[in-house]
């Protein structure tokens, strides 16, 4: 029998409101199949199960606050033999996976381990529902839109309105203030990260011509559906380079260490109106810039409709930020416990650069790094950003 | 190849806009400033902008012409050109 449980889905989460079950008693299950959907601080997450089985038992209703680490559902698996094994997201790639397989108080391991990966997903709303809303007293955070995925509408706001009418009581929970749940989880997260990870700094100005013509001579081949991102190279080329630094990507755990064996890179991801979430795009370093603008389409989408999956918000092992794009030079980033680092990309400008005694004209980007002084140190930081550099001169290589 | 007005192009430009970020009131757009500061609009949400320009028009437009797109004067004055030329 295998005990699928409440996942820690943010080092801050305490509990999540279980919204919607996908599966019923009797149903097949399969390994990274989406059977439930649960209301957190941070908006509503698709929670994947991480084995295969029988639904033996739905243990908690819809509509319950149940803390990390509680008894959701019983699974039949086809050995019976995983009955012990506490809740683990993807395999071996975790920090859940490197614990010791003696410890089963879920609750314990996911606070410490699960990295904080989103912070808020939000939900859209038309200006018109906004003013209705308003003029009808009612709090927009309370209405659900007509489908997943879709803005609120007034029709969404007048169906709220008459059910208050009517002394009804909507089913769906109701998620508190937005912004300040946001900033909540934010603040817990990065004052954590400021309190216990010693940072160290690094930036080096990187000259980018070759991979911006490199994916502009692509894109002219490409009709505009299927263009990529200029972040989309440098997705690869961070996701590559960390393969050769591997104790910049994973985790700092109990006091030691833990780098993962596979890449899955954190896509900080703003949000309209302020916020962010970083979802990870899984084993990144093994995907060429093609499935990577796929993965990044398809990441950002969800973001906007606020459909994540409970995967890519607990196991990204490093984190990229493309700050850059907003026009900053340069982003000494806050790093995400227990993640070891964050890489940041600065705006791509054209500045004055010397090569061979010549002043010539360059496209030039600062790519900054901050990392966990516990796990690494200066020098192998350095290296890191020396790969990166070798890496993005040889753009076909990043195919 | 249908022809559109000024107006109309107008309008469609704000409706993709709207499809983006419907948080934003269209009439709050002053037509002379970037767009994509005033709608707080990414990269991401940029391509999709053009990719939904790109199916009503029915034009291609390529990345070296997303300059003239930047503002909403700027991007009425292009399609409407663009779509002259086609049709």
């Amino acid at each position: 029998m295998y005990e699928f449980r409440m996942p820690s889905l943010g080092a801050d989460m305490e509990a999540g409101t279980l919204v919607e079950w996908l599966i019923k008693t009797g149903d097949t299950v399969n390994r990274g199949q989406v059977v439930a959907v649960v209301e957190t601080q941070k908006g509503a997450v698709d929670v994947e199960i991480w084995e295969d089985g029988t639904v033996d038992k739905i243990v908690v209703e819809t509509g319950r606050k149940v803390p990390v680490g509680e008894l959701l559902a019983l699974l039949r698996t086809p050995n019976g033999a995983s009955s012990a094994a506490p809740e683990k997201s993807r395999e071996d790639t975790t920090p859940q996976s490197v614990q010791k397989p003696t410890i089963t108080n879920t609750e314990s391991l996911h606070s410490e381990a699960a990295p904080v990966a989103t912070l808020s997903v939000r939900q859209r709303v038309s200006p018109s529902a906004r003013k209705l809303a308003e003029e009808r007293g009612i709090d927009i955070a309370s209405v659900q839109p007509s489908e997943a995925g879709a803005a609120i509408s007034r029709a969404d706001v007048e169906r709220v309105a008459k059910m208050g009418a009517s002394g009804s009581v909507t089913a769906k929970p109701i998620p508190p203030d937005w912004h300040s749940q946001m900033r909540v989880a934010i603040a817990a997260a990065m004052s954590r990260s400021k309190r216990e990870i010693p940072h160290y700094y690094l930036a080096t100005d990187i000259d980018v011509t070759r991979v911006v013509s490199w994916i502009e001579s692509e894109n002219l081949k490409r009709s505009v559906s299927d263009r990529i991102l200029p972040v989309v190279p440098f997705m690869r080329a961070v996701s590559m380079a960390l393969n050769e630094v591997p104790e910049l990507n994973g985790f700092w755990i109990e006091g030691e260490s833990r780098p993962s064996s596979a890449v899955h890179l954190g896509m900080a991801i703003s949000m309209r109106g302020g916020g962010l979430v970083a979802p990870a795009i899984h084993d990144s370093d093994g995907k060429g810039i093609d499935q990577l603008m796929v993965d990044l389409r398809d990441l950002v989408t969800r973001v906007r409709s606020g459909r994540l999956r409970s995967s890519e918000m607990s196991d990204p092992t490093v984190t990229f930020t493309n700050l850059g794009e907003k026009g900053v030079e340069g982003v000494f980033g806050v790093i995400y416990p227990p993640q070891v680092a964050i890489i940041g990309l600065g705006k791509i400008s054209e500045r004055p650069w010397v090569e061979g005694g010549q002043v010539v004209v360059r496209k030039v980007a600062t790519i900054t790094l901050a990392a966990d002084h516990r796990a690494s140190d200066g020098h192998r930081g350095g290296l890191f950003l020396a790969a990166l550099d070798r890496l993005l001169q040889e753009p076909e290589g990043l195919r | 190849m249908t022809q559109y007005s000024r107006d109309q192009i107008r309008e469609i430009i704000l409706d993709a806009l709207g499809a983006i970020a419907p948080e934003v009131d269209p009439s709050k757009i002053s037509p002379d400033r970037p767009i994509r500061d005033q709608a707080d609009i990414d990269s991401f949400d940029f391509l999709n902008f053009i990719i939904r320009l790109h199916e009503t028009f029915e034009i291609d437009i390529p990345e070296k012409d997303y300059s003239e797109l930047l503002t909403l004067n700027s991007a009425i004055d292009y399609l409407a050109r663009r779509c002259t030329e086609n049709g």
